[in-house]
Order: structure tokens, then C-alpha cells, then sequence
């Protein structure tokens, strides 16, 4: 770690003006990065990964943006609620169950009880050569200087919106769960407010994998608007890992599905561990809608899915588990009892 | 009888003596020392497997507020000497000279130490350090090019590979058989308690403050490295935070903490972090193993072969060679063994857990369950039928073995007879079930060891021995064996251990410790009972034969029933206190153990090296595995391990020893493995968030049943049993693994992209 400054945000009315936030690239010097839970990010700066001169505490927002509304629009998540909260929420494990199943299936009670959900959807990837400063090749940490894990150790890595730049996997739960139910994200910044859908937070690696995320230089998440909808209640995320709990996901499935007896009225799926960013699976839905869901639909579906994976020798069985567990989800979100 | 004198004895289960130190912070471990004004030190590890450090420029370092050296080859030539390779008769876990060339041998080796004003200058000055390589080509082992075999007969002295009959024509010619390779990964032991080092001199003194399951080793290999008469070499380890054979033997680390700490005339303290773990002290080490079994139709085994290839460093060859086990496991006519060591630009591994047995043992188990199945048998049958008093390779008999009055045991309680045989033939919803069992053995080991106990007028007892608490209850357990032979309460005996100024006692590795060190306690509270008998002629106890006098419920007592108080008993032979030193060398070791003993070095015996009879701790275990039928998780549902092991000194922190082996053998079978970069020859997964162990939502229910077992050929009865647990649980999981789904797995972990 390096000598950083660290301010905290005054008082909640300090966050009516905006917070300078710092830029999106995981490299690039930034001045100013906020801190949040700090689960995240005070791990890369112990690791020199991440080197911010200034630390902005934003939690004494808490009271502004921790909180969580159900209305019969739907339900509006403060980006300072913690990852706990959310998922012990009675309302939202009832009416929004794979919100609350994606947080509660994510690393371990302790780091639950500490994280946000603003920074959850910001974790960075799990990928060894970007979590350890003495490899040199590193595109996302070191913009143009290669990428270790094409021809190094990539069980773990994406086969899904890969590029020959970077594969790695983006590692959280949550955002599935929050693609999956066409989620909108609000934000802050020195041009005042603005939202987006959260589909559209996450950028691909493309040529550039150092900049992870569509935000601007200094804008705050600030919540996240989940719309109310009948496939709400029969939503479902399933984690398929290496241990039974506090471990990343080898490859997992949200999904949430509005069924007219046997047949899907529409589905939503989001498939994470497989993929370079939260990774929508239209092609799969639209393969489904319409349908009987039964297992040889949702097989179906799921080739469609991973049509375009891409594999690098030790996660060459990644698309296969990604299939599997996309069947299993839908399929055990179609056996759910829903109140 | 006086309050809390029940049941402290061998044999009882009192509570750890240092319990309420460790879970209220107030036990120190070697890091928590207290040192006046230290210097903090941070390592710079390489950041290459093989080639030449080229250039280091410290200018961006240097200019850190606060720092105050930088050492590296270029300063600090000829400081170290060579300690020499523990297996050839040194002290280190490897041979190399840390910071003597500009040669990188490994990943992660060290090749600066950053010395500051604290911990974090320290750190942010080594992030600035600048080093510079030439790089070659590693070679990572099994795999990768440039790797050198070499048979351990010749590489490693005293190695012999076991071999009875002719085992290749007796596999030819037999009904049944089956022959397959299995695969044990890399394993890092991560103690919770980091590397850490802090030295300080005073006076040409030097005191070294780390956690170490054997200070004597560390006092001479030390001073070895700094040309130092051992004698001005202090170690102090009071507990240690885990160790699992990472602490045995001396790492590069110390004696540059300690040229660290002359340069600045001050103490320096290391606390290294957990990736630098990985690549400065030892590891399990990766290998490969063909087996060849073969029976007669009813089960007898008429040939055996077991062929183990290891991955080790360039400069050590470090030996597993776990076929001296399992050769000697079941009775066959006909065995073949032999073992290869594969030199590569790895660290030299080391001891872990159950080292021989660990990686070797998944091989025979597993390949008795192939056997089994072939032969259309239940795997305990199997064994049962190839049960026997003596061991195949020289004919000695065991002690005692208790092999299959654990499976009886275990099964029954298990609910074996629940297990229909077809595999793939239950379930439970979405999951398969299945059912696997595996034996279990660990060689009783022991060592020659040096005690002191002295008895002060008050009635308190005090023992003093260089033995380890590296968490497994040693203090208890010592306290205990004084207690026993003192006929004393536990809280009026004081153990103190863990210091080189302390009588010498063995390496706190190969489960010897509780038999080795109980032995030589018990000799000296003998003597001490013998003096105090002796000088019992004018008391109550008068006209007794001094030979039949008891020191029990705080007394010195008669057999037939009159009794004298301690105090008063121990006035008559001694103006003030009774002190005793004691030296016990165990049956089969050598005259010269206890020399070995003072110099450092660690000599074990008796286990499966006696020259007349053998001596194991066996047990058998049982595991329930559930495996998803579509996504193929594998997760055990329950496990049960039934031992038998001689005498239990204490049922509590046995049965803790146990239950950690076992979901120790848990996560060994289906978490942990360290990850290599093979073209780089790189450990990628160095930290516990990617490095697995279960966690507790991966140990549901857990059953160890200890049995009775009563063993005559030592004087106190006891085998070790702390590396016993996590033996036979790889291939007990990779068995239920085979029965619930039909498929085989024979490289260890067992993940889920082994069953897709
Ligand atoms: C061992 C381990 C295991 C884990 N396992 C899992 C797992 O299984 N599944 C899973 O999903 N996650 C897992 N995590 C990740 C964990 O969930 C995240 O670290 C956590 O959610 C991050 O939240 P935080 O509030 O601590 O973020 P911080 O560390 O404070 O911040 C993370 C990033 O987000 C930025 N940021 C934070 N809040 C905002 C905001 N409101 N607006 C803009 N930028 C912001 C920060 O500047 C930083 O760049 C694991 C983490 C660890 C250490
Ligand atoms: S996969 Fe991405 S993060 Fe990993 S080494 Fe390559 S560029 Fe870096």
C-alpha cells in the first residue's frame, strides 16, 4: 500500500453536490477513488494493484443511500445498503427472490455485513495476473502489456464476451440477479444526476479492458431501481462453486421466468462466472419464449446461450457447466411455489 | 480425595491448560513479543522462476521517508553459510544460500529485504524497489521440458525402494487385477500464524523470536549459517498459530533477519505475508503414481506394484516415497516399488500432514476400491481378507493393528450395510449418493527426548522440555503426564516448552511428540517418586517396601492404603525441591539419538523403520458423498473415522486431532490445490480467498470413534494419532465419489469439471 489521503464525505447534505469520484479505469492514475465497503478496494491497494492518491468515505451517506422501498412500481435499493441487509430483507427474499439468493449465495458473512451494494457491482475480477503486480502482462492493470492468463492459468477465466486482449471473468453474484431484472441504475455526478439501464453499466474488455464500466470521472452510484413485474416472484439464482459456501462462482444463472401454465410467457437471463462482464442472455430468452419449458427446451436454450463461447485450454469445460447450470436454474425456478 | 484431582491423569480429558490464554489474546505468540524499537523488514520476492537477477535499483525505494536499508545479493555475499539440506544430514529445507548470487532458483525466492522504520514504509519502499531479471525458461515439473528424473536411490541418501518376489510375473500370470495412475496435487500447509521472524543481539547474543516446531534445529542450523557457537543462539517459541510441517525445518528467512538486525544494531522484526508464504518455506509435494494390484479370485493379493514420481527443486531431492507405507500395508507375496524424484525450478516441498502417507495412500486406497469392485467385493472384505499380524516386506510383526476392528466399528456405525453396491445406484432428488470407506494408517514415531521436572517444596511440579505447541494440545498433554506420575491436581503443574534454553526435545513432527515426550516426563517423575519413596522410613509409611509406594492424590501412598502427605513425604528427602533431569532414548533408536537430539538434528525412529518389529496407529473411514446429478458438485453429507491408536493420554484434544484430520482429508480430497502457471512455473492461487480449504458449510456431520487399544511393546502404550485423521480420507471421498456416480477420479481435488 501506498500513502493515500483519506477525507470522509462530510454530512449527507455534502452529497447533494456531487462527489468526485475518480474515473472507471481500473489503471490509469486516478487522483480520488470513493470508498465504500472497502472489501474491494483496500485489498488492491494492499496489493499495489490499485493506487489512489485520495480516498473519498462516502459511508456517511449511509442514511441517504442505504435505504431500501418497496412501492408498486418496485423496488428502489440505496447503493450504500449493505449486502446483508438485502438479502435478510423479508419483502425482497419474497418478492424479488433472486436479489436476495445472489447476495446470500456471495463470499462470506463477515464481507456481507461490511459490503455495499454500490460497490459489489464494482468488484474487480479475481484473475491472479491482475490481482498480482509481479506479473508484467497485464492489459486491464497495465494497458498494452499483454494479457498472462491466454496461455497461463485460466480455469477460472470468461468464455463469453472474451477478447484476445483480456478473459477475465467478472467474479460477483448480485448484477445477474440485477440484469436479469432489467434493473436501472442511478447515478451522480459533476453534471447532476442521470440513470441508465444496468445493463449498460459494464463494458466488454474489447481493446480497452482497463476501462471496466460506462461511468464518468466522478459520478456515484446512488441506487438501483428494480421494476415490479410478474417474473419477479419466480426468479431464481443459482451458484455452482467449488466449495459449499464463500467461494466465486464457477459458472451461475439468474434467472426469472412468467410462465402460462407450462409455457414461458418471458424469461430473463443472466448468466455470471462465465462471462467478461454481466452477461444478458437474450438469444437464450428469445429461444425460449414462447415454449414448454422442459428439460429439452431449456437445453435449447442454453446451447444458444454458449453458442459463442470461446475456451483457453484449463476452462475448456466452462461452457459445459454454463449450459447445465442454466437448465438447472430454469428449471428449478419453474418448480418454485410462489405464494 | 481433594477437589479437581479426578481425572487429570493419562487418559482423562481435561480442558487444553492454555485455553483461556489463547481465546483471550493473552497467549503471546512469537510475533506478539514485545522488542524495544525494532526495524521492520518486508521482502521482495522474485517475480521469475529461473534466470539472474540483472539489476536492482533502489533509488524510488531509498527515497520512502523512513527507510532504512536495502539488502540484497550485491551486499550481502558470504553473510550466510550453508546450513545444509535436512535430509543430508543438515538443518534447512533447502540447500540454497539466501541472497549469495544473483541466480534465481524458483518463484518467489527472496532476493531483497527492505528494512524500515515501520511495517508499512517497509512495504511501500519494497513496492518501489525496482528489480530487474534475465529470464529463463523454467521447467514447473511434470509437464513442462527441462525437468530432470532421477531414481531415489540414487538421489537421496539411505532411500531404498521395498521390493519382495517378483511382482511384474505375479501381476502377469494373475485371475484379477487392475493397474491405474493417480495424480496428487501441490498443497500449501497455510497456517493461520504467517512466516514471521524477529531477531535482536545483545552482546554477541542472539535471540530469535519465531514459531518453530523445533527451536534446537533452528538454534544450530542458525548458528551454522553465521558461523556462531550454537550455545549464543537463543530461540523462544511459545505457541505457534499452526505449522503442519511448515516450521520443522530452517527456512532462508532467519539468519537474514538476524544479519539484518547486527547491520542495524537493533531488533528487526518479519512478518512475511501470505503469498510470500507460498515460496519461502515448504509445501506438499505434486506426484504421480502408477499402481498395479492383482488377487486370486477370492481376494488375496498375489501382486502389488507402486510406482511414485515427485516433484522436487533442482538443488534438493526431497523424498515422499510413501510406498515404505503402503508396501507394508497388506500381506501379498509379491511387491514392487520404486520412486523417482523430478527436479525442477520449484522450491525444494517439505513435511506436510501425513507426508508420505497423504499422496501414497490415495493411491493404494483407491486402487484397493478398483480391485475391490473388479472382484465383484465390498471393500472391506477386501482388506479383511488381506489383513495380517506382519508386515510383507521384512516379515515384522506389528505391535498391535487394530485395521479391522475400526472397519467392524465404523461400519456399524456408519450404516455400511446401507450401501447398495452398484454404483450410480442411489440417490437422494437431484443428487447422487454414494458411499466410500478407506483405511487409514499413520507409523508410531518416536523420538529421543530430555525433560526436566522439579517439585518444590509447596507441592507444585515443574516441567521444563524444548517440546512444541503447535496446537494440538502439547502443553495439556504434559501436564497431564506429570500430573500421572507426580499424583498431582493439573493446575499445581507448570509446563513450560518451547525454548531453545530448555532440555532438547524431538522435532514436533511425525506425531512423535506426546509419545516421545510423555516417556521421558514420566522417567523423571519415576526418580522423583523413587528419592521421595526412598526417604519414606520413619513416617506412617514406615516397614513399606519403598518399590510399592505410589505418589497419588497428592500423596505418597501404600498398597495398602496408608498414606503420607506429599509435603511432609518430600521433606524427608529434600531440604527444598526435588529437580530432575531425565533422558529416554525409545526401543530401536540408536545410541546416538540423544547427540542427534543436541545437535539439532531430527532423529526419529521406531515407527516401520524398527529392525524387529513394526508399530502403526490404523484406523478406517466412511464417507457419505452427495453429487449433483446435472452441475456435479461433489459435497459430503457426512464422515465418520473410527481409530485405534494405543493409548489416548487425552480423549479431547485427540478427538480435536482427529476431527481436524478428517476435514482436513476433506478439503485434501476435493479443495486444495495450489495452482501452477506451468509455462511461467508459478504458484497463480497464493492467498486463502483462491487457495480452498472446506469451509464450515463443507463439514456437516462428523463422527470419530476411538477405540480401545492396548499395546504392550512401549512402556506407556501410546501412538501418535495427529497425523492419522486426514490419511484415508482423499480416497474414502474418491471412492463414494465412484460409487455415486460410476466414475473413477484419480487426480486429486475432485471438481466439478472431473465429473461433467
Ligand atoms: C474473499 C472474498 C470473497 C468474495 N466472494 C464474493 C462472492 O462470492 N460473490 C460476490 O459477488 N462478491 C464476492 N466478494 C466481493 C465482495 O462482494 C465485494 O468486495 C464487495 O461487494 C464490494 O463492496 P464494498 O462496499 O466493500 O466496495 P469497495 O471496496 O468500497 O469499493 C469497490 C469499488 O467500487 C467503488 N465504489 C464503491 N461504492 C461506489 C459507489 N456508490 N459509486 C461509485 N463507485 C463506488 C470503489 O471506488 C471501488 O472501486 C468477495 C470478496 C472477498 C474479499
Ligand atoms: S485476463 Fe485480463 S485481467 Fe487477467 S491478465 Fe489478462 S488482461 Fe489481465
Amino acid at each position: 500500500m501506498r500513502p493515500f489521503a483519506y477525507e470522509r464525505v462530510p454530512d449527507p447534505a455534502a452529497a447533494q453536490r456531487a462527489v468526485p469520484v475518480g474515473s472507471s479505469s481500473a489503471a490509469a492514475p486516478v487522483p480520488t477513488m470513493v470508498l465504500a465497503g472497502g472489501t474491494t478496494l483496500l485489498d488492491l491497494m494492499k496489493l499495489d494493484v490499485l493506487r489512489p492518491e485520495r480516498l473519498l468515505d462516502i459511508r456517511p451517506l449511509e442514511s441517504r443511500l442505504g435505504a431500501i422501498r418497496l412501492d408498486g412500481q418496485g423496488l428502489r435499493l440505496g447503493a450504500l445498503a449493505r449486502m446483508a441487509q438485502v438479502a435478510d430483507d423479508v419483502e425482497v427474499r419474497r418478492e424479488f427472490p433472486v436479489l436476495a439468493e445472489s447476495l446470500a449465495l456471495a463470499a462470506s458473512a463477515q464481507l456481507r455485513n461490511m459490503a455495499t451494494l454500490g460497490g459489489n457491482v464494482l468488484q474487480r475480477t479475481r484473475c491472479s495476473y491482475y490481482r498480482d503486480v509481479s506479473y508484467a502482462a497485464c492489459n486491464k492493470r497495465n494497458p498494452g502489456s499483454g494479457c498472462a492468463a491466454l496461455d497461463g492459468y485460466n480455469r477460472l477465466h470468461a468464455v463469453l464476451g472474451t477478447s484476445e486482449h483480456c478473459i477475465a471473468s467478472y467474479p460477483g453474484d448480485f448484477a445477474q440477479a440485477l440484469m436479469a431484472l432489467d434493473a436501472v441504475v442511478e447515478i451522480e455526478g459533476p453534471q447532476g444526476g442521470r440513470s441508465m439501464p444496468f445493463a449498460e453499466l459494464h463494458r466488454a474488455p474489447g481493446d480497452r479492458p482497463d476501462i471496466e464500466t460506462t461511468l464518468r470521472p466522478g459520478e456515484l452510484i446512488t441506487a438501483f431501481q428494480v421494476p415490479a413485474g410478474p417474473w419477479a416472484k419466480r426468479s431464481r439464482y443459482v451458484k455452482v462453486r467449488d466449495r459449499q459456501s464463500y467461494a466465486f462462482a464457477a459458472a451461475s444463472a439468474a434467472v426469472a421466468l412468467d410462465l402460462d401454465g407450462d409455457r414461458v410467457r418471458g424469461v430473463r437471463i443472466a448468466l455470471g462466472g462465465v462471462a467478461t462482464r454481466p452477461w444478458r442472455a437474450t438469444d437464450a430468452e428469445a429461444a425460449l419464449a414462447g415454449q414448454r419449458l422442459d428439460e429439452a427446451s431449456a437445453m435449447r436454450a442454453a446451447e444458444v446461450a454458449f453458442r459463442d463461447a470461446r475456451t483457453h485450454g484449463e476452462n475448456d469445460d466452462k461452457p459445459e457447466l454454463g449450459r447445465r447450470t442454466l437448465v438447472r436454474a430454469l428449471l428449478e425456478a419453474q418448480r418454485m411455489e410462489i405464494a | 480425595m481433594p477437589e479437581g484431582m479426578i481425572g487429570q491423569g493419562i487418559g482423562a480429558s481435561p480442558v487444553r491448560v492454555d485455553g483461556r490464554a489463547k481465546v483471550t489474546g493473552a497467549a503471546h505468540y512469537a510475533s506478539d513479543m514485545a522488542v524495544p524499537n525494532p526495524a521492520w523488514a518486508f521482502l521482495v520476492t522474485s517475480a521469475i522462476a529461473r534466470g539472474r537477477v540483472t539489476a536492482i535499483d533502489e533509488t524510488e525505494a531509498r527515497r520512502v521517508p523512513g527507510v532504512l536499508d536495502i539488502l540484497h545479493h550485491g551486499n550481502m555475499r558470504g553473510e550466510v553459510q550453508e546450513a545444509g539440506f535436512f535430509a543430508g544430514g543438515g538443518y534447512a529445507g533447502s540447500s540454497l544460500r539466501p541472497l549469495e548470487d544473483d541466480r534465481v532458483h524458483h518463484d518467489g525466492e527472496i532476493v531483497a529485504v527492505v528494512l524500515a522504520e515501520s511495517y508499512e514504509t517497509a512495504r511501500e519502499a519494497a513496492y518501489r524497489l525496482q528489480v530487474r531479471y534475465a529470464e529463463e525458461q523454467p521447467s514447473a515439473g511434470f509437464d513442462t521440458e527441462g525437468a530432470e528424473a532421477r531414481d531415489a536411490k540414487d538421489a537421496v541418501q539411505g532411500h531404498e525402494d521395498a521390493e519382495v518376489g517378483d511382482a511384474d510375473a505375479a501381476f502377469a500370470a494373475a485371475p484379477v487385477k487392475i493397474e491405474a495412475a493417480y495424480e496428487t496435487p501441490t498443497q500449501h500447509h497455510n497456517p493461520i500464524e504467517l512466516f514471521t521472524t524477529t531477531a535482536s543481539w545483545e552482546n554477541g547474543r542472539l535471540t530469535i523470536l519465531e514459531g518453530s516446531q523445533y527451536v534446537h534445529g533452528l538454534r544450530n542450523g542458525v548458528a551454522k549459517q553465521l558461523g556462531l557457537d550454537p550455545s549464543l543462539v537463543r530461540v523462544e517459541s511459545p505457541f505457534i498459530g499452526g505449522a503442519f510441517g511448515s516450521r520443522g525445518s530452517l527456512t532462508q528467512r532467519t539468519a537474514l533477519i538476524a544479519v539484518a538486525a547486527r547491520r542495524l544494531n537493533r531488533p528487526v522484526k518479519l512478518v512475511a505475508t501470505r503469498d510470500q508464504g507460498f515460496t519461502i518455506a515448504t509445501y506438499r509435494a505434486e506426484t504421480r503414481q502408477r499402481v498395479k494390484l492383482a488377487a486370486n479370485p477370492d481376494g488375496t493379493l498375489v501382486a502389488f506394484v507402486h510406482e511414485g514420481t515427485e516433484v522436487s527443486s533442482r538443488p534438493d531431492p526431497y523424498k515422499v516415497a510413501g510406498t515404505q507405507t503402503t508396501a507394508r500395508m497388506y500381506a501379498c507375496p509379491n511387491i514392487r516399488t520404486k520412486v523417482t524424484i523430478l527436479h525442477a525450478d520449484r522450491n525444494t516441498p517439505g513435511f506436510m500432514r501425513s507426508p508420505p502417507e497423504v499422496p501414497y495412500m490415495f493411491g493404494l486406497e483407491s486402487a484397493m476400491d478398483e480391485l475391490a469392485h473388479a472382484l465383484g467385493m465390498d471393500p472391506i472384505e477386501l482388506r479383511r481378507v488381506n489383513d495380517s499380524t506382519h508386515e510383507s516386506v521384512k516379515g515384522l510383526p506389528w505391535t498391535s493393528r487394530g485395521l479391522m476392528r475400526c472397519f467392524d466399528a465404523g461400519a456399524e456405525a456408519f450404516g455400511w450395510k446401507d450401501r447398495t453396491p452398484q454404483p450410480r445406484s442411489m440417490r437422494d432428488g437431484d443428487w447422487l449418493v454414494g458411499y466410500g470407506c478407506a483405511s487409514t494408517i499413520y507409523p508410531t514415531h518416536l523420538g529421543a527426548a530430555t525433560a526436566r521436572v522439579t517439585l518444590t517444596p509447596d507441592g507444585r511440579a515443574r516441567v521444563q522440555t524444548a517440546a512444541h505447541e503447535i496446537g494440538t494440545g502439547t502443553y495439556t498433554v504434559v501436564a497431564q503426564a506429570a500430573a500421572e506420575g507426580l499424583g498431582l491436581p493439573l493446575e499445581k503443574v507448570l509446563v513450560e516448552m518451547g525454548s531453545s534454553e530448555l532440555p532438547p526435545s524431538p522435532v514436533s513432527g511425525g506425531s512423535n511428540v506426546t509419545a516421545s515426550v510423555c516417556a521421558v516426563v514420566m522417567k523423571a517423575c519415576e526418580e522423583i517418586r523413587a528419592r521421595i519413596a526412598a526417604a519414606a522410613g520413619q513416617g506412617p509409611l514406615q516397614g513399606r517396601d519403598p518399590a510399592t509406594l505410589r505418589l497419588a492424590e497428592g500423596s505418597l501412598r501404600a498398597p495398602d492404603g496408608a498414606a503420607e502427605p506429599l509435603t511432609e513425604a518430600m521433606a524427608r528427602a529434600s531440604n527444598g525441591a526435588i529437580e530432575v533431569y531425565a533422558e529416554n532414548i525409545p526401543h530401536g533408536l540408536p545410541e546416538g539419538a540423544l547427540k542427534s537430539l543436541y545437535q539439532g538434528k531430527p532423529a526419529l525412529g521406531a515407527g516401520l523403520e524398527g529392525k524387529d518389529r513394526v508399530m502403526a496407529a490404523f484406523g478406517a473411514e466412511f464417507v457419505e458423498v452427495r453429487v449433483h446429478s446435472r452441475t456435479a458438485e461433489t459435497r459430503v453429507a457426512r464422515i465418520l473415522g473410527a481409530f485405534a491408536a494405543g493409548r489416548i493420554v487425552n480423549p479431547r484434544t485427540a478427538r480435536s486431532q482427529l476431527m481436524g484430520g478428517l476435514i482436513w482429508g476433506i478439503g485434501s480430497a476435493l479443495h486444495e490445490a495450489t495452482e501452477m502457471d506451468r509455462k511461467r512455473a508459478r504458484y497463480v492461487n497464493d492467498n486463502i480467498a483462491e487457495y480452498l480449504i472446506p469451509v464450515n458449510a463443507d463439514v456437516p456431520k462428523l463422527d470419530v470413534l476411538v477405540l480401545e487399544e492396548e499395546d504392550k511393546a512401549t512402556p506407556l502404550g501410546i501412538k501418535g494419532l495427529g497425523e492419522l485423521g486426514n490419511v484415508g480420507t482423499n480416497a474414502a471421498i474418491a471412492n463414494a465419489v465412484f460409487h455415486a456416480t460410476g466414475k473413477r477420479i484419480r487426480t486429486l481435488p475432485i471438481r466439478i469439471e472431473s465429473l461433467l
